[in-house]
């Protein structure tokens, strides 16, 4: 099983992920203002306890919190062509790429696992935002379609975790072709048959949303993530107006219809395991008071959107 | 008289006096200046030809963006007869910055797709610059879906800046939209062609752009963001669209050496603008060139632009 390079340990994994940082010992709450001690912020994966804030969260802490016990087999990412346009901005594309390694101790800005979640065998893989802004290059390109490929060679579901400000613009032409080349990807694994959830994560914007972030059978928000295809800056440069309220946040998708629920980090592989069972039509106990809740928030919903309802009516 | 590009100034110099001297003729106040003509008439051609021998990457794209340059409903009335337009994606609206319907090309049943820029304020108004929205994508597809249930091949002309940044193309999906029409271009069991006549402006122009055979015209571009929007990223600073267009590799030539076109046609010299009946002729020809070579080889066409794409970037 080639696939397989290392298994982590989550006692070994947080002891070498996680060095001392002495200045960041409190983290400032961006929505209250308030400080909280890092620790408590790691131990309740980058949630701000008392606002729900949701903070940026690694690739191997995503990981590590999502798949049952820490474990999981970290999936080996192919090899690609580095600066393949020798690109040069106001500094060479090679050395970001080595300061992004060195700041991140990942190769790119994608980390795929096979593991466990609620006893759910299932490929997971996650792109991780401090890497270059989760940008979409050939590397991360190519290990996305690597992970795809891999859950439908293993009859496995996909949950992808997106986190990207778009594609990987040093690399030119070769990035906007990953929106292809993982479109057909995914297309694949639907057509095996297998489930592809997106959990689209604080910022999910770009060509990675009009491509796999934007395909799922499923897509869960985390709450308050920045979620669009254009960024806010230019829609506002381009139509010279305020943008509303919670505009591109992952409510106001949910209430526009492109997502299809709003979870919190805190709950996320439940419900990702919880759907995921349904959908594989994994055989369990059945528990009623569980579905009487569900009940109970549809019903809400569907009271919110009565008048508007109403108020139609009598013109049809 | 032409829209002369700043780099032109030359050949707008020469035939300045060209016109001029021609205007004396007809007056009769000159005495014989047909030979003084024909010499400025001999320079200012050398001149043209030694200007678009060595188009930098920058002035390609202004090439590329020329106000006077034809247009797609210019290629649809030139290549096709019978054009039969459909509007509407069946949800919400028509977007005419999207050209979507049935024609014929040599005779046989085609679909036809395109991003139209439009040639005065009317009619730029009216397609929205060739800026997509969701509406227009979608119409996309349901052209596509068409095709596909007719067994009828599909042609597509790519030419927009990009998709709509807006606040009505972010709530109804713009990402969506893109994602689920690169999908649905993807998997056609029909073949499809592919020319950029002009932008190849990132996700908006991949909506339609995934075909078996990708051609673009010699001096448009395609690229994952404008240089503007690059510049303004990456030196944080818009008028350095100059270095991001040479650093990015956005020409012709450039994507042909990088494997991700099939073909370049040629145009005349000065631009497309400069012959349209040649640009025309020459498109028709490498179309038809493109069908011949594809339906000679009785294959799963799906299967081969999946494969196609997947290989971009894997040999370089």
């Amino acid at each position: 099983m080639n696939w397989i390079t290392s298994y982590v340990r989550p006692k070994i994994n947080s002891m070498l992920g996680r060095r001392e940082m002495p200045e960041n010992l409190w983290i400032k709450d961006p929505e209250s203002g308030e400080m909280v001690f890092h620790k408590d912020l790691e131990d309740n994966l980058w949630v701000i306890p008392s606002s729900g804030h949701h903070m940026k969260i690694s690739a191997r802490e995503r990981l590590k919190s999502f798949f049952d016990d820490g474990e999981y087999a970290v999936l080996e990412n192919p090899k690609v062509v580095i600066d393949p346009l020798k690109f040069r901005d106001e500094r060479r594309y090679t050395d970001r790429l080595r300061d992004a390694k060195a700041k991140t101790s990942m190769e790119d800005a994608v980390l795929s696992g096979v593991g466990r979640v609620e006893g759910l065998e299932l490929v997971a893989t996650v792109q991780d935002f401090a890497f270059m802004g989760g940008s979409l290059g050939m590397a991360a390109g190519e290990a996305i379609v690597r992970a795809f490929e891999t859950a439908v060679e293993r009859k496995l579901p996909l949950v992808l975790y997106a986190a990207s400000g778009g594609a990987r613009m040093q690399e030119g032409i070769l990035s906007l072709m990953q929106l292809p080349r993982t479109t057909v990807a995914l297309d694949r694994l639907k057509e095996a048959g297998l489930p592809y959830i997106v959990v689209l994560t604080n910022p999910t914007t770009g060509g990675v949303t009009a491509s796999y972030a934007m395909l799922g059978d499923v897509h869960i928000a985390e709450p308050g993530a920045l979620i669009g295809f254009a960024g806010p800056r230019v829609i506002e440069q381009t139509i010279r107006e305020k943008l509303p309220e919670g505009f591109q946040r992952a409510e106001y998708l949910r209430d526009h219809g492109m997502v299809d629920m709003v979870v919190s980090r805190l709950e996320m592989r439940e419900t990702i395991a919880r759907l995921l069972k349904i959908l594989l039509k994994e055989k369990v106990e059945a528990k009623p008071e569980i579905v009487e809740e569900v009940v109970v928030e549809e019903a809400e919903a569907v009271s919110d959107a009565a008048p508007e309802a109403e108020a139609e009516q009598p013109k049809a | 008289m032409y829209n002369y590009l700043d780099f032109e100034k030359p050949v707008a110099d020469l035939e300045g006096q060209i016109l001029e001297l021609k205007k004396l003729a007809e007056s009769g106040e000159a005495v014989d200046v047909a030979d003084e003509i024909a010499r400025l008439e001999k320079r200012s051609k050398d001149a043209l030809i030694e200007i678009y021998r060595s188009l930098t990457p920058w002035q390609k794209a202004q090439v590329a963006r020329h106000p006077d340059r034809p247009h797609c409903l210019d290629y649809v009335r030139g290549l096709f007869t019978d054009f039969t337009p459909l509007a509407g994606d069946r949800a919400y609206g028509e977007d005419n910055a999207v050209i979507a319907g049935f024609a014929r090309f040599n005779g046989e049943s085609v679909a036809v797709l395109g991003q139209e820029k439009g040639n005065d304020t009317q009619s730029r108004l009216k397609h929205n610059f060739g800026m997509a929205r969701p509406e227009g994508y979608r119409k996309a597809v349901r052209v596509m879906d068409l095709a596909d249930r007719f067994g009828i091949p599909l042609i597509s002309i790519v030419d927009t800046t990009g998709a709509y940044p807006g606040i009505g193309a972010e709530e109804r999906g713009q990402a969506e939209a893109i994602a689920q029409s690169t999908s649905r271009s993807l998997g056609l069991k029909v073949p499809n062609i592919a020319v950029v006549i002009g932008e190849g402006g990132s996700g908006g122009a991949i909506a339609i752009a995934t075909a078996n055979q990708v051609y673009m015209l010699e001096h448009s571009i395609y690229s994952v963001i404008s240089p503007e929007g690059a510049a303004s990223i990456l030196w944080r600073d818009a008028s350095r669209a100059k270095d991001a267009a040479t650093n990015m590799k956005i020409t012709a030539q450039d994507l042909m050496n990088l494997k991700v076109i099939d073909g370049i046609i040629p145009e005349p010299i000065g631009g497309a603008h400069r012959g349209p009946e040649k640009v025309l002729e020459a498109t028709a020809a490498q179309i038809e060139k493109g069908f011949a070579e594809l339906s000679g080889k009785e294959m799963d066409y799906r299967e081969h632009r999946r494969e196609k794409f997947l290989a971009i970037g894997r040999t370089l």
